[in-house]
């Protein structure tokens, strides 16, 4: 939390906000206290005001974890901001705490100085002792380096609805819940948020149940009159806008921007969209999304198993939709033969990775970039497959589409790699313009006419693209079958002449390569021009690489930083770039597997900084890493 | 539509030009031929028409048809059948399948394909063993039998393809065999014309690890005892003289016995029968087709079809908002910045 103004202690004003240019709050609750909407809202109160925001979603994988426990506990955090910012925030600097467990579990990430909301309700001795608190840290002493506000969020809501549960509209347990609302309400009144957004959305989402919706409401604003009438608050804060660059926002979540990239790239490619999918976490909200989509000629398939998910994906595709199937790492696995059909027969497909931590079932809820291998390279037999990254949650919606893009121009099934963290995070987005958005149309034209004298070569293929013809079944005379047995060139009849089967190889490794020399130039990112040291990342990991260079450069380093989107083939560009350059760093959340990439396509020394523990970098982190593995290469001299 | 006529298509039309290349003597052959004639006598188009397999012997069956086509991965063959059915509705989507293909490494997407009632037309070439990795026994392989996986002979129970596809409850279930032309082709023209899920059983002989294995059914000597011909609206007897009958046992079970005997309790077949108990029972007759064994049709009723109900959301969802990308990205609380 930086301040522009100095916080006036007079008591004359004793709530006129003080400025800030950013803050990051943390709501930690258990699991069925509502901690993730609660969030949620703040997150799109604080775009409405124009803020910045970086948003870092926590929650267990057990749906329900046991109540009161470390455990169960679920968090949301949000950074938001009056300028450009990358991370969800290092330290937050209020932390709402629902229940001990959610204050043992985040009071160590607080920052010294900072407020601890806690709902003192439920510090008594059986939940002291679930939590496994072995004194009541409210009274031990154990919080003296911060501004502990007690507040009976529990008490203050069962008051709040008092007339609802006498008379009956509402059960004591249904008035409880509510309590999120009390800490909404507080917390916004905290750092001046209108909240009529919220009360629109409350009704919007309760209009069955009325009740419900003004009970919600009614509590929302207890909480804002609780800040404003007690006198335990000496300061409110006020974050002003952003200066973002000019245009039309909204805050958008990964998972969704994908799969309006998806939507929107079937529409640019005047096609009907096919989503085979079977239900995982962290991608299954791409399904969902997709399936309130279907007016844009959308079909949604959930499917058996996730082999069927992607086999139907493939059916689709061969019948001429923008095909797609979306998974976790664990249901890739399941689908990687079929991933080697699609390469095979060359017919567009977008399979989307949103990686967890692994191995086998590993952290279903926590983020990790460690299928890039399994998507590079996991296949039998020679594979090729372009990758694509995606880098935020905007982004994804751009990926999305550039992912499609090289599908429907090359035919070849491409992989769009997404995380958890991406997936489920969310900033301000400025809604692209409709118009110009890449025209797909042209990557691709369905084939309607034979290209021998009297028959149809399904494996003639574009002198450039080297891309075979995509002839949908229901045209005459375009008969062709197509089959995961090696070919014959440009008839696509079965061949098991070992010549032939090196030729296709090095034809199939080649059709991916010439993906990379058709991009545009690079993009990096190196203000003077003149750094020794770079910074390799691709995929989540640019927004705390960026904040990290951002840090260093203000401390006179010298730091350049490539983020990838294409991981395969790699841009062409980037051995250069990495000679350019003293030192070369690779920080990702994975055991260094673009490191290994790298090393063995340039064998220049690249230098790796890994770390697997489920959250993203934290921007300080990097700037420690980077200093530590670039050393003198960063000085401003040489 | 085009509303000229079409010229009639022979069986040469629905020919590829690759050399067909099972063993000599393999039953592929004879089903390849009728599943062709069949084609062109019901007016079937080859651009419209698409043959999607796994892996197998018979998977090789879309390499030979003169339409299109797709041998895929083992045991999948259904659930890409499915994208395609469901994204396409002009098109006519076979499936061709083997004992270890469909009910092995591809259980699960039969299974699914069946009880969603998915438009495909299913083709599952029975011949009780892995005949593509040389002899090993197959999921429907009588308990006991000694192949090369299986020297002291096989412990797994084999499992009856007609009941499995009944217990999932599929809406066209029939069984039929690779040598008998006629009977071949009236099954698989019913099967096709049939919307939904048809699956069809055909008793396919492998002539090099497995020869004989359906021979109380299709041996010259032997069938005219042991086939069962289910006729829609016919009481269920059968043997040269028609002198044995199918009744229903007070449990519900079938039995057979001779026809003086039967009297009235004769089981009249009806496939159009919603409850899908009397198939199944008809289907529990012969467990595996060593004696009298059922051929014919036997279940074939109406039922919503998933490839309609997947589609008519879609056109109800468009009838009810326009394809607006301009507003779907600018859905939620939008706020401006300069
Ligand atoms: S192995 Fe058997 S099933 Fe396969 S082609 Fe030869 S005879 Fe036919």
């Amino acid at each position: 939390m930086s301040a522009t103004t100095t916080p006036s202690t007079s008591t004359g004003e004793p709530h006129r906000p003080v400025e800030l240019h950013d803050a990051v709050i943390r709501f930690a609750g258990d699991s069925g206290d509502g901690m993730q909407l609660t969030g949620d809202r703040f997150t799109t109160e604080a775009g409405l005001a124009g803020n910045d925001l970086v948003t870092f979603p926590d929650y267990p994988a057990e749906i329900r974890a046991p109540a009161g426990t470390q455990a169960g506990v679920s968090s949301f955090q949000l950074h938001f901001s009056d300028h450009d910012i990358h991370t969800a925030g290092d330290a937050p600097d209020v932390l709402v705490a629902m229940n001990p467990a959610a204050l043992l579990k985040h009071i160590g990430a607080l920052k010294p100085g900072g407020t601890v909301i806690v709902n003192v309700d439920e510090f008594d001795e059986r939940a002291l002792q679930k939590a496994g608190a072995m004194t009541n840290p409210l009274e031990d002493g154990s919080l003296v380096d911060f501004r502990v506000q007690e507040v009976g969020l529990t008490s203050l809501t069962l008051r709040t609805l008092e007339a609802e549960i006498a008379d009956g509209d509402m059960t004591r347990k249904e008035a409880e819940r509510c309590k999120n609302m009390l800490a909404l309400g507080l917390v916004s009144w905290m750092f001046s948020r209108p909240m009529d957004a919220t009360e629109e959305w409350l009704r919007e989402k309760f209009a069955k149940r009325p009740v419900l919706a003004e009970a919600n409401v009614k509590v929302l604003r207890s909480g804002r009159n609780y800040g404003e009438t007690t006198e335990a608050f000496a300061f409110t804060y006020e974050v002003p806008a952003a200066q973002l660059p000019p245009g039309r926002y909204r805050t958008i979540s990964g998972n969704q921007a994908l799969a309006y990239g998806l939507v929107a790239a079937a529409q640019r490619a005047g096609l009907p969209l096919f989503a085979g999918a079977y239900p995982i976490t962290p991608a299954s909200d791409i399904l969902h999304e997709l399936a309130k989509l279907k007016h844009f000629d959308v079909t949604t398939f959930q499917a058996e198993d996730e082999i069927a998910a992607i086999a139907s994906a493939i059916g689709a595709a061969f019948g001429g939709s923008l095909a797609v199937t979306a998974s976790s790492g664990p249901g890739i696995a399941l689908k990687t033969e079929a991933i080697g059909l699609a390469a095979i027969y060359e017919l567009p497909l977008v399979v989307v990775d949103v990686q967890r931590g692994g191995p086998s079932t590993g952290l279903p809820t926590k983020t990790e970039q460690s299928d890039l291998l399994q998507a590079v390279v996991g296949r039998n037999g020679e594979a090729p497959v372009p990758v694509v990254a995606v880098k935020s949650p905007g982004d994804a919606f751009d990926a999305a589409i550039e992912a499609c893009r090289i599908a429907l121009t090359y035919r070849t099934p491409v992989m769009l790699l997404s995380d958890g963290y991406t997936a489920n995070s969310a900033e301000p987005w400025r809604i692209p313009d409709v118009d110009g958005l890449p025209d797909l149309s042209t990557a691709f034209a369905f084939a309607t006419e034979r290209n021998d004298a009297d028959r149809f070569l399904p494996y003639l293929r574009d002198p450039g693209t080297l891309a075979r013809p995509w002839a949908v079944p229901g045209t005459p005379g375009l008969e062709h079958r197509l089959g995961g047995l090696e070919k014959a060139p440009d008839t696509g009849a079965i061949s098991y002449d070992g010549a032939n089967h090196h030729a296709q190889t090095v034809l199939r490794h080649e059709r991916i390569t010439r993906i990379g020399a058709q991009l545009p130039p690079l993009d990096v990112d190196d203000p003077t021009g003149d750094a020794d040291v770079l910074v390799v990342g691709w995929g989540s990991t640019d927004g705390p690489i960026r904040a990290a260079v951002h840090t260093l450069r203000g401390n006179g380093r010298r730091v350049a930083h490539v983020q990838l989107t294409h991981l395969a083939p790699i841009h062409p560009d980037l051995e250069e770039v990495m000679r350019r350059h003293r030192v070369v760093i690779c920080p990702e959340n994975n055991m260094g597997q673009l490191a290994l990439l790298l090393r063995a396509r340039t064998l220049i020394d690249v230098k790796a900084y890994d770390r697997v523990t489920g959250a993203p970098f934290l921007s300080s982190e990097l700037v420690d890493v980077i200093e530590r593995l670039g050393g003198d290469a960063l000085e401003g001299e040489r | 539509m085009s509303t000229t006529e079409l010229p009639q298509l022979t069986r040469k039309d629905f020919s590829s030009d690759q050399e067909v290349r099972w063993c000599p003597g393999c039953g592929d052959y004879a089903v390849l031929a009728t599943v062709q004639s069949t084609l062109a006598d019901i007016g079937a188009r080859p651009e419209s028409t698409v043959f999607v397999s796994g892996i197998g012997c018979s998977s090789r069956f879309p390499y030979y048809m003169n339409t299109y086509g797709m041998h895929t991965i083992h045991g999948r063959a259904p659930a890409v059948a499915t994208g395609l059915s469901v994204s396409r509705p002009d098109l006519d989507v076979w499936v061709v399948t083997g004992d270890g293909d469909a009910l092995s490494i591809g259980g699960n997407h039969l299974l699914h394909a069946l009880r969603r009632n998915v438009n495909l037309t299913i083709l599952l070439f029975n011949n009780e063993i892995y005949g593509l990795t040389k002899g090993q026994y197959s999921p429907t392989s009588p308990l006991g039998s000694v192949h090369k996986s299986t020297p002291m002979g096989s412990i797994d129970r084999p499992l009856n393809p007609v009941s499995l596809a009944l217990g999932a409850e599929a809406t066209f279930v029939a069984r039929s065999i690779d040598s008998d032309r006629k009977h071949l082709s009236e099954v698989l023209a019913a099967a096709h014309a049939h919307r939904g899920a048809s699956f069809v059983e055909i008793y396919q002989n492998c002539v090099v690890f497995n020869d004989d294995a359906f021979a109380a059914v299709t041996g010259k000597d032997t069938k005219q005892q042991n086939q069962i011909r289910l006729r829609q609206g016919e009481p269920v007897v059968f043997g040269p003289e028609g002198e044995r009958a199918v009744v229903a046992g007070e449990d519900g079970s079938m039995r057979i016995v001779p026809t003086a005997e039967a009297g009235d309790r004769v089981v009249v077949h009806d496939a159009t029968r919603e409850d899908p108990t009397t198939a199944f029972a008809l289907a529990r007759l012969a467990p595996s087709p060593t004696g009298p064994t059922p051929i014919g049709i036997f279940r074939a009723v109406e039922g919503p079809v998933y490839d309609d109900l997947a589609r008519e959301q879609v056109a109800r969802a468009k009838a009810a908002a326009p394809a607006d990308l301009r507003a779907l990205l600018e859905g939620g609380n939008i706020w401006n910045v300069g």
